[in-house]
């Protein structure tokens, strides 16, 4: 590292840090709650602030994730683009943990509960939901998978990530008893990046 | 002194002044013998009062008060029981009324008791305090987002305050309001409206005569602090958490039951009567189970929050999946 460092920055380099600087920026929430796990700063509800903040960062990596082609169209910055897999497998990523912290931790494991929950809380019907539509998503996500499925039969099925941010977010609104600021935030930003999908590519 | 089980005889009539209800356990042992020499408030007795970190002014000449809690009913610490509230006055965030319940002003205070009674008024808190004698109450807290505390409380009898205003037969519900200033109570200033304010909550005549529904102005042996509704809330423990308002500055006795603020945003999902009850579901968090704060596994909801021989005959022929 010392003598990469030592260097001029060139392109190239910048272009092979990229992904590994993002990578590691996106543990960081991760990493940060397993600081707060480790020093006691969870609060006096730690299990609802585990699911919670997971379920945080799961829909924002989700809305990162959909920003990356609008961001790459809107500012010409192509390098962007090579993040777009990686950004939407941390969504997926946090989408399960957050997940499995409400089977582990919230509900302790009893599938029995977990399931009643699923079928009978509307809210946790739709993250669910969410959850199985990102599920064939991330793992058709490989070179391999785009080959076998072809390129228009991959697209079609990626466009499933839409209506899982929708979801997401009214997930989220659910959720909320009132004060409906936070997830209000969410859906304008998600409706403005879905509103630049449907402008010409060319502007 | 009286020692009484609270009947549904006890607490029908309004007329009835149940002066000195004193519900503990260790009355009820005592039984007879208390009669006799009230030997309940014994220098034993008070040393069994449970004492917090000082943060607030410790409230002298409390006695204890009921406390029948299980063996798995361990006080929840106080730093949780003021550092975990909803008090949406301040925020949404269970530490928002922590962060920002400093810059309530609790003096001057009054609260205006109108509506159907015979000697309405308007009174002030000091004088609230110094006419009700205070006892350390341990109730259990069952909130209806699935958590539960248990809290040693200083307070009253709802009921013995209520009679002091005469209500009249024609009072069938008992409404309650929380203060608006929105200088101080800054949830009350955002633009997304949270709630509707004045926070409104009701109870009926007889569940508010009920002895274990209990108005507090202290938190282990100490001034209420603000976040927990300082100077005066309710606790109704065998109800849902959001009917026991907090911040009370208007009392009325009305004939028609009231509109509470839960109810009126939600009634799908919150109903007047809010009893904690395990059989009847809400819609988004399950009433079969609860977890108690501090604790990792959720243990099971019990009917009426565990205070069902207290006052489960005040719902008798009631279909409570109905009035929920």
């Amino acid at each position: 590292m010392t003598d990469l460092a030592a260097q001029p920055p060139s392109r190239n380099l910048q272009k092979r840090a990229l992904k590994p600087v993002v990578f590691v920026l996106c543990l960081l929430p991760l990493a940060w709650l397993g600081f707060r796990a480790a020093t006691n700063d969870l609060g006096f509800n730690p299990i609802e602030t585990i699911v919670r903040d997971l379920g945080d960062w799961a829909l924002r990596f989700l809305i990162i994730g959909l920003a990356v082609t609008p961001v790459r169209r809107f500012t010409g910055l192509n390098a962007v683009g090579r993040l777009r897999r990686m950004l939407g497998l941390f969504a997926f990523f946090y989408v399960t943990l957050h997940l499995v912290a409400f089977i582990g931790l919230d509900q302790q494991f009893d599938f029995a509960a977990v399931w009643r929950e699923i079928l009978k809380r509307k809210f946790i019907t739709i993250g669910m939901l969410a959850f199985v539509i990102l599920l064939p998503l991330a793992i058709t996500s490989t070179d391999g998978m785009v080959r076998r499925l072809g390129g228009r039969a991959w697209r079609r099925l990626h466009r499933g990530v839409y209506l899982a941010g929708v979801l997401g977010v009214i997930h989220y609104f659910m959720m909320v008893k009132a004060g409906l600021q936070q997830p209000t935030i969410y859906a304008v930003i998600l409706a403005a990046l879905l509103l630049a999908r449907l402008m010409p590519a060319k502007a | 002194m009286l020692i009484r089980l609270a009947k549904r005889s006890d607490v029908k009539s309004s007329e009835i002044t149940p002066k000195a209800l004193y519900l503990n356990r260790r009355s009820l042992i005592a039984g007879a013998g208390a009669i006799a020499g009230a030997t309940v408030f014994g220098c034993d007795s008070k040393a069994e009062l449970n004492k917090g970190p000082g943060k607030t002014t410790k409230l002298e000449n409390v006695k204890e008060g009921y406390r029948k809690v299980g063996e798995k009913d361990a006080l929840t610490a106080y730093e949780a029981v003021t550092g975990y509230n909803n008090f949406y006055e301040f925020g949404t965030d269970k530490g928002d009324p922590a962060q920002e319940a400093h810059r309530l002003k609790t003096r001057p205070w009054t609260v205006k008791v109108d509506g159907l009674c015979n000697k309405p008024g308007t009174v002030d808190i000091d004088d609230i305090l110094k006419s009700n004698p205070l006892e350390e109450r341990i109730l259990r807290h069952r909130c209806v987002e699935g958590w539960s505390m248990v809290m040693p409380w200083v307070g009253f009898s709802l009921g013995d305050f209520l009679n002091s205003f005469e209500p009249q037969g024609s009072a069938k519900f008992v409404q309650f309001e929380t203060l608006v200033r929105p200088e101080e109570m800054i949830a009350q200033k955002s633009r997304f409206e949270i709630l509707p304010w004045p926070y409104v909550e009701g109870l009926r005549m007889d569940e508010a005569m009920n002895p274990l529904a209990t108005l507090v102005v202290g938190l282990y042996g100490e001034v209420l602090p603000n976040q927990n509704g300082a100077p005066l809330r309710l606790e109704v423990p065998w109800k849902y958490g959001f009917k026991s308002i907090k911040s009370i500055v208007r009392v009325s006795f009305v004939e028609k039951e009231p509109r509470n603020t839960w109810k009126a945003m939600q009634s799908s999902e919150y109903g007047f009567y809010a009893n904690v009850n395990p059989n009847v579901d809400h819609p988004r968090w399950s009433q079969a189970t609860e977890r108690r704060i501090g604790d990792v596994a959720r243990r099971k909801t019990l009917m009426f929050n565990g205070y069902e021989e207290e006052v489960a005959s005040l719902y008798a022929g009631m279909d409570l999946k109905k009035y929920y």
